[in-house]
């Protein structure tokens, strides 16, 4: 019964957050790497963060710091909201490439 | 290597750690080996089909197509092993009691076996999907080491589920299923945690504040025992507030059923008491 609620929400929720006005954050992942390595953002704001993989090689954008985890496909763009976030740094990683793709996000 | 066998590690101890709750759980009841058996396997074919398809499920709905399967599978784990959670409070002394007396194996409700090989197939499929889009994409790179990186992965990995287990085993048989009924209990209160966070990601959910507390500093979510804390009982160095709500949620429903359907034999004596004192007083 709890999943029938949470669906009927689903299906009406993405409505609502569509009206609301959410800034939008791109980072790009190239050759493994996340740019701009240090993104910067507001603090106290919910954003709208854009992920676009130009690699051929999946990826899954990871962050302990704020809670976020999805899988990006080769040639091809995610977005998650984050936030708001406390002013502070906040670090981010490709799980799958852990050595290069290493970034921050700082709100401020 | 090291990099692939870590990546595999922790994908597979997540899903270990869930598979070995339900193999303690489900200690002493017949066939048992193949419900668990069947269900790692169909998860593992479950994974590859996911992975196929991620690119599909990645579109969908608008682009919150992973974040609502991710919640889904979860969701759906939490409701079949609440259900066997319930219905081991009615049926564990009984079962606890006919191993002590005949110590054999134990005819049980197939329902409830068939609810914890789903639960089994979907925590193999969650993550290991993962790990077949991360080898696609290693082997498209031409990666060195990727069957030893993988098979070092999964012997890690199983390695502590299997660990888990045999502590587990340590536990005095009348209280072995109270004590895992309790585990199952946390462990569905976790994923329940999980599910609200990924439709927080997909802004489906309020968050009702985005960081209710930061343990990070004791115990981080990308350290070996934040991660096996984190499945164990849903630890989250920084959880939302609607993360906390979903897995006390879950755990107030849970003890009430537990309480409602279950304790039969604990709630018979005092019935008997209340009957024979009625009929003294009459």
């Amino acid at each position: 019964m709890k999943l029938a609620v949470l669906l009927s929400l689903a299906l009406c929720m993405p409505l609502a957050a569509a009206a609301a006005e959410v800034p939008e954050y791109v980072l790009t992942i190239q050759q493994h790497r996340y740019q701009p390595t240090e993104l910067k953002v507001p603090a106290d704001t919910k954003i709208k963060l854009k992920v676009v993989n130009k690699d051929s090689t999946p990826e899954e954008f990871e962050s302990n710091d704020f809670n976020r985890e999805k899988i990006v496909m080769p040639n091809s763009s995610i977005t998650i909201y984050v936030g708001p976030l406390d002013a502070g740094t906040y670090t981010f990683f490709g799980d799958f490439h852990q050595d290069t793709a290493q970034g921050t996000l700082v709100a401020e | 290597m090291w990099g692939i066998a870590l990546l595999v590690f922790r994908e597979v101890l997540e899903a270990a750690l869930i598979v070995t709750i339900v193999a303690a759980a489900t200690r002493g009841v017949a066939r048992r080996a193949w419900f668990i058996g069947g269900g790692v396997g169909l998860g593992v074919l479950g994974a590859i089909v996911v992975a196929a398809f991620a690119g599909a499920i990645a579109g969908a709905v608008s682009g919150v197509g992973q974040e609502l399967f991710n919640a889904a599978v979860l969701f759906a784990a939490v409701l079949m092993i609440g259900w066997h959670v319930i219905w081991m409070s009615s049926h564990g002394r009984e079962m606890a009691q006919h191993m002590k007396s005949v110590g054999g194996a134990v005819q049980t409700g197939a329902s409830s076996l068939t609810m914890l090989l789903a639960v089994v197939a979907l925590a193999v499929l969650r993550e290991g999907s993962e790990i077949v889009l991360f080898l696609t994409g290693m082997l498209a790179g031409g990666a060195d080491g990727l069957v030893s990186g993988l098979a070092l992965g999964i012997a890690g990995g199983t390695a502590v589920g299997f660990a888990l287990y045999f502590g587990l085993l340590r536990i005095p048989i009348r209280h072995f299923f109270t004590a895992t009924n309790w585990m199952l209990v946390l462990l569905a209160a976790g994923l329940a945690s999980s599910g609200a966070r990924y439709l927080v990601q997909a802004n489906i959910l309020p968050q009702w504040g985005s960081q209710i507390w930061d343990s990070s500093w004791l115990l981080s979510d990308g350290s070996l025992l934040g991660k096996i804390l984190h499945i164990l009982i849903g630890y989250d160095a920084q959880p939302s507030g609607i993360q906390l709500a979903f897995y006390a949620t879950v755990v107030a429903l849970l003890v009430v059923g537990m309480r409602l359907f279950g304790g039969g034999k604990a709630s018979r004596p005092r019935a008997a008491a209340v009957t024979a004192g009625a009929e003294m007083a009459g």
